[in-house]
């Protein structure tokens, strides 16, 4: 094939990583990151939406009144952490290590669980304090866009939770490998994301 | 898959024997420490300057903006190894990001100038 | 008791209306017609093994096709309705709602169920076969992006006679689809059909863009892909771009509805033209992801039966790239009158009316094509040529709408829908017909009979003119776009004779359509040599149909049009390579997933649309356990042995 036959040529005599050794899990790899592109796409939407209704607070609060800046800081260090021990699972991973590969990845998932419960305790008392999805446009985009994240996230733990338990039976393979390298790229891509979200959504929030 | 082409995997196959350990990563995991590193400077610099206003409220959006894409640009090189050049993505990948990414700011910024109908003056 | 019984049914079966009791009769007794001839000549297991849990991209653009058809008919159906309506002036026959229904369900199934399966149709035909490969990258993903639009379209047509069908337009626009407009289920059953789709639609995108760009056969470098290829490489570009805002616009819609947000809302700061700023961002680009596919099979059909390469290959890749690229910068042309104001309106007139520069050399490099070439008219030609004049006439007068100024006069008048209907049935329609002729011995085996088929083309092509070139006229009388009637004395009366006229003969163009097809399968010509138009791609070196490994050996491509320089090397005497010994092939399982999720998805949107949320919790849970399963599957192919592939080969005379 013409583009294997480039892979090769590119390859020379180095060793490629684990997760690129058969060719049909190279082809998900690339096809995750096209995958990336349409979920960047989806976000950038829900983004357009927040940035031109956040100023249409209605009859509700405003973000200086619901953001709490202790909360969110949290929040953004606890998954810059957990992107972190998830790229130490890969590292391990590229070395061979199964057992530190999957201790890294659980402390990303129990990362990600904290990530999580705090989200849900800084919705739950937004809607104690009377701010639900449906009182303005603002909350609406804000929980939305918010939400949606954190629903990739909690998706992301399932999955990183049923990956950590094939790569217990079936031990470290091309196959298991490339599961684990595909849900690391979407475990980075979050963060990414999220990192928006801490910029536009709250830093923006409680600057004006 | 039926894809398999059986000549290249054989050629996979002979990658195989060099064993798991890729060369590029064995010096320590110090890509990703810098990178984890500079991801926590630059949320603590972006939040400080806010709680601190250290500026006007457009300078610094525009400064902390600046910061989140460059924090993006590290989560793609120093964790998603998105210049991998051996990989078989590359480098398609790099260019759908790229045509992502001025979609994404086509999205955001039309958005916001086609829907600020009615507060120009003519 | 009985009263709850009763008034919950009429709620819940659309009563009351002579024809839909008439649907009612006819969706029972097809089915009891299926249920009976399956049970009968014992063809259960049949349709099972063979169709509802194949992975072949063959087979599953068969299916593509066939649902294509049905909603073309269905679609077609609603257009009669409609022409019928509106022939005189107040026509008693169809009422407001009814009529307000019938023109949102028109034109969501013509674009979301009629002419994006027939792309895929196409693409999962043709594109395996033009690059050289034995599949699609991710042959099981296709068949659960197949299912999903399936039972999507049948969640979308449920709504026909449970609950009612959806009545806001096929853009759905808010406020009017809101919740404070719209309380009935319609709009629901709308937005989940259609998001159930877009997911299959988006993973179709990332399906075939994989596919292109890493399983073409050794040789057949970017520049030497077959420009149907090409064009559909494009096609996914956009789908990967256009859909996410899609699915967005439409959850969002869906939390104003169901769980009471404010997005789309007239209060609490709600605003409802970013739904419509949000849809034709997806809008837009999905017209150039119907239209490109079309144009790809205008250059094939065009290059095969002109016996010549096709003229300036290098500049209808650039341009089918650039119309990709600059279909993201133009949609607010579609609501040009919601006054966003000078500077706006002036980029986005500009930006559209860039895109028909690469169009244009889109149809001159077809003409050019054709110029000094030995042109035989074939059905597949003649849908071709047809289309040139067609969508000129669509082009020119889709620039006249991109001039912001004088659109505030064009806005919503039938001057618009002519325009649409020109480019959409005079380009993509021709062009997916064109492409159904061109590729049907391959797909089946045998020739679609020609005489019938001349039949249907003039009926079909006179008929469209006289349908939409009086509604450019109608348009600029005044006549606007969904009214459901109008006065005598307006003027109107007698285009709108003519224009119903011409209606009807596309309908007789269809039925030959389907009468052509219907001989053809009983006394249509083989075809032994499976190359019968004198091809150029790859897909006529295999015998027709084609085995379901496609490539016995992988084709080793020299030169742009593969099969032609490989036929042109036999001719010359030139030495044949020796042929390489056979190997056994990878296939991937066939797999009865894709079908049961699509119908948990199914069961899903149903429950989301009567807030049934047990319902949809069930079926969600569902989905959740299927694709749990999936990634606990290790044993996902198997491996065709020499022998095996001998056999068929020697089947098809071919060792």
């Amino acid at each position: 094939m013409a583009m294997a036959d480039s892979f090769v040529k590119s390859q020379g005599s180095q060793s490629v990583p684990l997760e690129y050794t058969h060719e049909e899990d190279a082809l998900r790899i690339f096809g995750f990151w096209i995958f990336l592109a349409t979920d960047l796409l989806l976000f950038a939407s829900l983004f357009a939406t927040y940035s031109v209704l956040y100023r249409h607070v209605g009859h509700g609060p405003g973000p200086l009144q619901i953001f709490d800046i202790t909360g969110f800081s949290a929040e953004t260090f606890i998954l810059l952490t957990s992107s972190f021990t998830c790229g130490l699972a890969t590292y391990s991973m590229h070395r061979g290590q199964k057992a530190a590969m999957m201790a890294w990845m659980i402390v990303t998932i129990l990362l990600g669980v904290s990530f999580i419960s705090l989200e849900l305790s800084e919705f739950a008392s937004d809607i104690a304090r009377g701010a639900t999805l449906q009182t303005s446009a603002f909350l609406s985009a804000f929980f939305t866009l918010v939400g949606t994240h954190g629903a990739h996230v909690s998706f992301g733990i399932v999955w990183m939770t049923l990956i950590l338990i094939q790569l217990a039976i079936h031990g470290l393979t091309p196959t298991t490998a490339r599961k684990a390298f595909i849900v690391s790229l979407y475990w980075h891509f979050l963060d990414v994301v999220w990192i928006f979200i801490f910029t536009i959504v709250y830093l923006l929030g409680v600057m004006s | 898959m039926s894809t398999i082409d059986d000549g290249i995997q054989e050629h996979a196959h002979s990658y195989h024997h060099g064993g798991p350990s890729a060369g590029k990563e064995d010096h320590g995991p110090w890509k990703h420490i810098i990178g984890f590193v500079i991801s926590l400077l630059f949320t603590a610099l972006a939040l400080w300057m806010v709680v601190a206003h250290i500026a006007h409220a457009s300078m610094l959006f525009a400064v902390i903006l600046a910061l989140a894409i460059a924090q993006a640009f590290v989560q793609l090189f120093f964790f998603m190894h998105i210049s991998e050049s051996h990989a078989p993505q590359w480098p398609f990948h790099v260019w759908m990001l790229t045509l992502g990414l001025l979609f994404t700011i086509t999205v955001i910024v039309g958005s916001i100038w086609i829907m600020s109908f009615g507060t120009e003056s003519y | 008791m009985l009263y709850n019984v009763e008034n919950f049914a009429s709620h819940f079966f659309v009563l009351g209306d002579p024809l839909i009791y008439g649907a009612d009769v006819s969706i029972v007794l097809v089915s009891l017609a299926i249920v009976f001839v399956l049970t009968y000549y014992k063809k259960w297991g049949w349709l099972w093994r063979e169709w509802l849990t194949t992975v072949d991209h063959k087979k599953i653009g068969i299916m593509y096709m066939i649902a294509a058809l049905l909603m073309l008919f269905r679609g077609g159906v609603d257009a009669i309705l409609m022409r019928t309506q509106l022939i005189m002036p107040n026509m008693p026959f169809l009422k407001a709602q009814h009529y307000n229904e019938i023109f949102t369900t028109h034109g969501t199934i013509m674009i979301l169920f009629m002419a994006m399966p027939f792309i895929f149709a196409m693409m999962n035909i043709a594109v395996p076969l033009q690059i050289g490969a034995r599949d699609v990258a991710f042959p099981y993903l296709n068949a659960i992006s197949f299912w999903l639009f399936f039972f999507a379209a049948m969640l979308l047509n449920l709504s026909f006679v449970i609950g009612g069908s959806p009545d806001a337009g096929w853009t759905s626009y808010a406020p009017l689809a809101g919740l404070t407009f719209d309380k009935g289920p319609g709009e629901n059953y709308y937005l989940l059909a259609l998001q159930i789709t877009g997911i299959g639609s988006m993973a179709t995108g990332i399906n075939f863009f994989v596919t292109i760009m890493k399983m073409r056969a050794p040789g057949m470098t970017l520049m030497r892909m077959p420009l149907f290829t090409w064009s559909i490489l494009a096609a996914c570009i956009i789908i990967i771009f256009a859909f996410p805002p899609l699915t967005a616009a439409l959850t969002l819609l869906l939390m104003d509805r169901l769980a009471g947000a404010h997005f789309f809302t007239i209060f609490d700061g709600g605003n409802p033209m970013m739904y419509v700023n949000m849809f034709w961002m997806w809008g837009h680009p999905e017209v150039y992801i119907v239209v490109l596919p079309a144009f790809g099979v205008f250059s094939e059909v065009v290059a095969t039966f002109s016996k010549k390469r096709t003229f300036g290959y290098a500049s209808m890749v650039a341009s089918l790239i650039a119309i990709a690229v600059i279909s993201f910068f133009t949609w607010v042309h579609h609501f040009f009158t919601m006054g966003a104001g000078p500077g706006v309106n002036s980029f986005f007139a500009v930006a559209t009316m860039i895109i028909a520069i690469p169009t244009g050399v889109k149809v001159f490099n077809w003409l050019f094509t054709m110029y000094q070439g030995r042109i035989r008219t074939k059905l597949p030609m003649l849908w071709a040529i047809a289309f040139i004049p067609n969508f000129a006439i669509g082009g020119a007068s889709g620039v006249m709408l991109a001039v912001a100024p004088a659109d505030y006069q064009f806005h919503n008048s039938y001057f618009l829908v002519a325009h649409f209907h020109q480019v959409l049935i005079g380009g993509v329609v021709f062009g997916m017909l064109a492409g159904m002729y061109y590729w049907w011995p391959k797909m089946f085996g045998f020739m679609l009979n020609e005489r019938l088929g001349r039949i249907a083309f003039w009926f079909f092509n006179i008929g469209f003119y006289v349908c939409f070139l009086p509604q450019y006229w109608l348009g600029w009388m005044g006549m606007t776009r969904r009214i459901y009637t109008y006065l005598p004395g307006m003027g109107w009366t007698f285009w709108n004779i003519i224009s119903t006229f011409g209606a009807y003969l596309m309908g007789v163009g269809f039925v030959f359509i389907v009468l052509q097809i219907l001989y053809s399968i009983r006394y249509g010509e083989r075809d032994l040599t499976g190359d019968p138009w004198d091809g150029r791609t790859l897909e006529w070196s295999l015998p027709s149909p084609v085995p379901h490994y496609n490539f016995a050996r992988i084709p080793e491509v020299t030169g742009r049009d593969a099969w032609w320089t490989m036929k042109e090397a036999k001719q010359k005497g030139e030495m044949q390579p020796e042929l390489e010994p056979l190997k056994p092939i990878h296939m991937p399982n066939d797999s009865g997933r894709p079908f049961i999720l699509s119908v948990l998805f199914f069961i899903f949107g149903f429950g989301m649309v009567f807030t049934w949320y047990p319902m949809a919790a069930v079926a969600f849970i569902g989905i959740l356990l299927s694709l749990i399963l999936r990634s606990f599957e290790y044993d996902t192919d198997h491996t065709l042995s020499v022998d095996e592939i001998r056999r068929t080969e020697a089947a098809y005379g071919r060792v």
